[in-house]
């Protein structure tokens, strides 16, 4: 019995001293897989600065899950590929969160079919709301579907789930309805399975973040997107750099943000982190392969968050297609 | 005093043994009332006919159909190439060590066989997806890099040292008389093994293939990483498909909010794979009953 006992007290002690093990301070960020990367670039330089003074935690469960997370006290950072969604506003204000939207980056969808695919050389907007929205489940399954000269084979479709943010602005710049698309096809949280799935299949049409393409430009090929509108563009355009910064690449441009609790920011830890972000975004977006803002969207942000200027410059009404964030930024 | 003390002590252990037995019964009743709460609240909203009959499953999505076939067709399918892959090797593996191997062949290699049930399934479902996959993939070109087969082989691999590992033990229990009274009669070793040794062994070993397709059946790691998670119904294995453990995942890992009906479909499924792997232990443990042969 005493030896029990004393198993039950080494334990709780053993607990106790592995859980002080940690250093004390902790910048725990979690949200959208698709701005995880430039994050987790900013928090590796981040924490070699500090000297291990200061550990930061990035997770991934997703734009919607990164907000839930905020809203609920749990995080002090949200990752969000798309602005805070009304339900996300509310949820924030019954738990009395406030949080200082700042954007980090920028970010074009890419639509990307495998290598040895012969027979995609571009696609139109139009076709990909054919292929994409919720009528399509269930009919539209093979190529010559789309467009009659394309083979008659099935098509196999990767995209995002639908907890990411990607999926949302996808399905609202493409579909038109935020959150509405078809089903039959195979969707993760995880963008490497997708890039995976497209890599290995020859019948495969996806999206993901463009960043996940430059990091696998040798088993994936890259689709231009044509959005029928003369006034931005002519014809079929890829996303680069150019394009997507001149508001050429259309509707699947956006912008990547950081939320940050502004209970949380008052601690220096989490001020030292975001001014860190913000000041080397502009550099570690393009290391990583996004696309960073002008720099004079960093200084604005800066001042944002000096000024801790809480809400959304969107009002809170989630994705919206074709802004360009300095305009935004200066306006308030 | 000593011996009420001893009494007290005597009733405490007691107590505390029935306590621990009771705890995996409670936890057991507890996780079954709430997979029934949470599907009976499933099914307020959505027909179990529908759910039975309908042949598209995207609760997640816009358009929301609540057919279980497809995912069910998924687990048939991977469960199938496992079962085809397992239990031939299981079984022929099974004879060899029980009829053929000398003890010391048979002692070291069933601890060798056996070993295949310690390997992680994680580290079986990346084997599928970056090896075997593309392997295959240079013998079928149609092949997706998200399909049935791959994981299906990769599963019968998992299994096969359950099915060879118990239908061993009910080999290796059937009374050397038996044997011996066949060669007696003039029989090869072969005809003593397929003729005598393993239908007196049957209920053992149909009770072994039938855990091993339990366990395919509940397999979750391998299928989630390997086969897609696209539910489609099909029996093409070339093609990605969604298991009924793999869409657990999937709405688990993703933050479905509770108490939605979303939410409730990881119940229903629960309890769905619940009721088919509760079925086939059943199966399992009357065949083990009904064909045992007393020697």
């Amino acid at each position: 019995m005493k030896r029990i006992f004393l198993c039950v007290v080494l334990a709780l002690v053993s607990v106790s001293i592995t859980s002080n093990a940690y250093p004390a301070v902790t910048v725990k960020v979690d949200g959208s897989s698709t701005v995880y990367p430039i994050t987790e670039a900013v928090a590796e330089e981040f924490q070699g600065a500090e000297k291990g003074k200061t550990r930061v935690t990035v997770g991934i469960s997703g734009t919607g899950g990164g907000f839930k997370k905020l809203c609920n006290g749990e995080s002090d950072i949200a990752d969000a590929s798309r602005p805070i969604k009304p339900s996300e506003v509310e949820l924030c204000k019954k738990k009395g969160i406030e949080y200082i939207e700042l954007p980090v980056a920028y970010d074009g969808l890419a639509i990307m079919v495998n290598p040895k695919n012969n027979w995609v050389d571009h696609i139109t907007v139009k076709e990909l709301k054919k292929l994409w929205e919720p009528a399509a489940q269930g009919k539209i399954k093979k190529w010559n579907q789309i467009r009659p000269n394309w083979p008659n084979k099935e098509i196999h479709l990767f995209g995002a789930g639908v907890d990411s943010g990607t999926y949302d602005y996808f399905t609202e710049a493409i579909v038109g309805t935020e959150h509405a698309s078809r089903g039959d096809y195979t969707s993760s949280e995880d963008d490497n399975v997708l890039v995976q799935g497209i890599a290995t299949d020859v019948l495969a049409l996806g999206f993901t973040g463009v960043a996940y393409y430059e990091h696998n430009k040798e088993s994936l090929k890259l689709v231009p997107v044509d959005d029928g509108n003369v006034s931005n563009g002519r014809g079929p355009v890829l996303p680069t750099y150019e394009n997507v910064t001149k508001s050429l690449y259309q509707p699947l441009s956006r912008p990547l943000f950081i939320y940050v609790n502004k209970k949380s920011s008052e601690r220096p830890e989490v001020m030292r982190f975001v001014e860190f972000y913000l000041k080397n975004a502009a550099e570690l977006t393009r290391e990583v392969g996004y696309i960073s803002l002008p720099d004079r969207a960093y200084d604005l942000a800066l001042k944002r968050f000096a000024d801790r200027r809480t809400g959304s410059i969107f009002g809170g009404h989630g994705s919206q297609v074709g802004v360009k964030i300095e305009e935004l930024l200066q306006k308030k | 005093m000593s011996k009420q003390i001893r009494r007290l002590k005597e009733r405490l252990i007691e107590g505390a043994l029935l306590l621990s037995a009771l705890f995996s019964i409670f936890i057991t009743a507890g996780i079954i009332a709430v997979l029934f709460f949470e599907t009976f609240e499933f099914f307020k909203e959505v027909s179990i006919i529908e759910f039975l009959t309908d042949t598209q499953w995207t609760p997640l999505f816009a358009e929301k159909h609540f057919g279980i076939l497809p995912l069910f067709a998924g687990t048939l399918l991977t469960t199938l190439i496992a079962v085809i892959v397992a239990i031939p090797i299981g079984l022929t593996s099974a004879i060899y060590l029980s009829e053929y191997a000398s003890d010391r062949v048979r002692t070291a290699v069933k601890p060798a066989l056996e070993i295949l049930a310690a390997i992680p399934t994680v580290v079986y479902g990346y084997f599928a997806l970056l090896l075997v996959t593309p392997a295959l993939q240079m013998i079928f070109p149609d092949l997706s890099g998200f399909n049935a087969l791959s994981p299906g082989i990769v599963m019968g691999i998992m299994i096969i040292p359950i099915i060879s590992s118990l239908s061993e033990d009910a080999m290796h229990a059937v009374p050397m008389g038996l044997r011996e009274g066949a060669y007696a009669l003039g029989s090869t070793r072969l005809q003593v093994a397929t003729r005598v040794v393993v239908p007196a062994a049957f209920s053992g070993i149909a009770a072994s293939f039938i855990l091993g397709i339990s366990r395919a059946v509940g397999e979750t790691m391998i299928v989630a990483i390997a086969a897609g998670q696209q539910p489609r119904l099909t029996m093409n294995p070339f093609v990605p498909v969604e298991t009924v453990t793999a869409y657990i995942v999937q709405v688990s890992l993703g933050d479905t909010p509770t108490g939605t009906i979303e939410y409730r479909t990881i119940f229903a499924v629960g309890i769905s794979l619940f009721v088919v792997t509760f079925g086939l232990n059943m199966i399992s443990y009357w065949l083990r009953k009904r064909f045992r042969e007393e020697y």
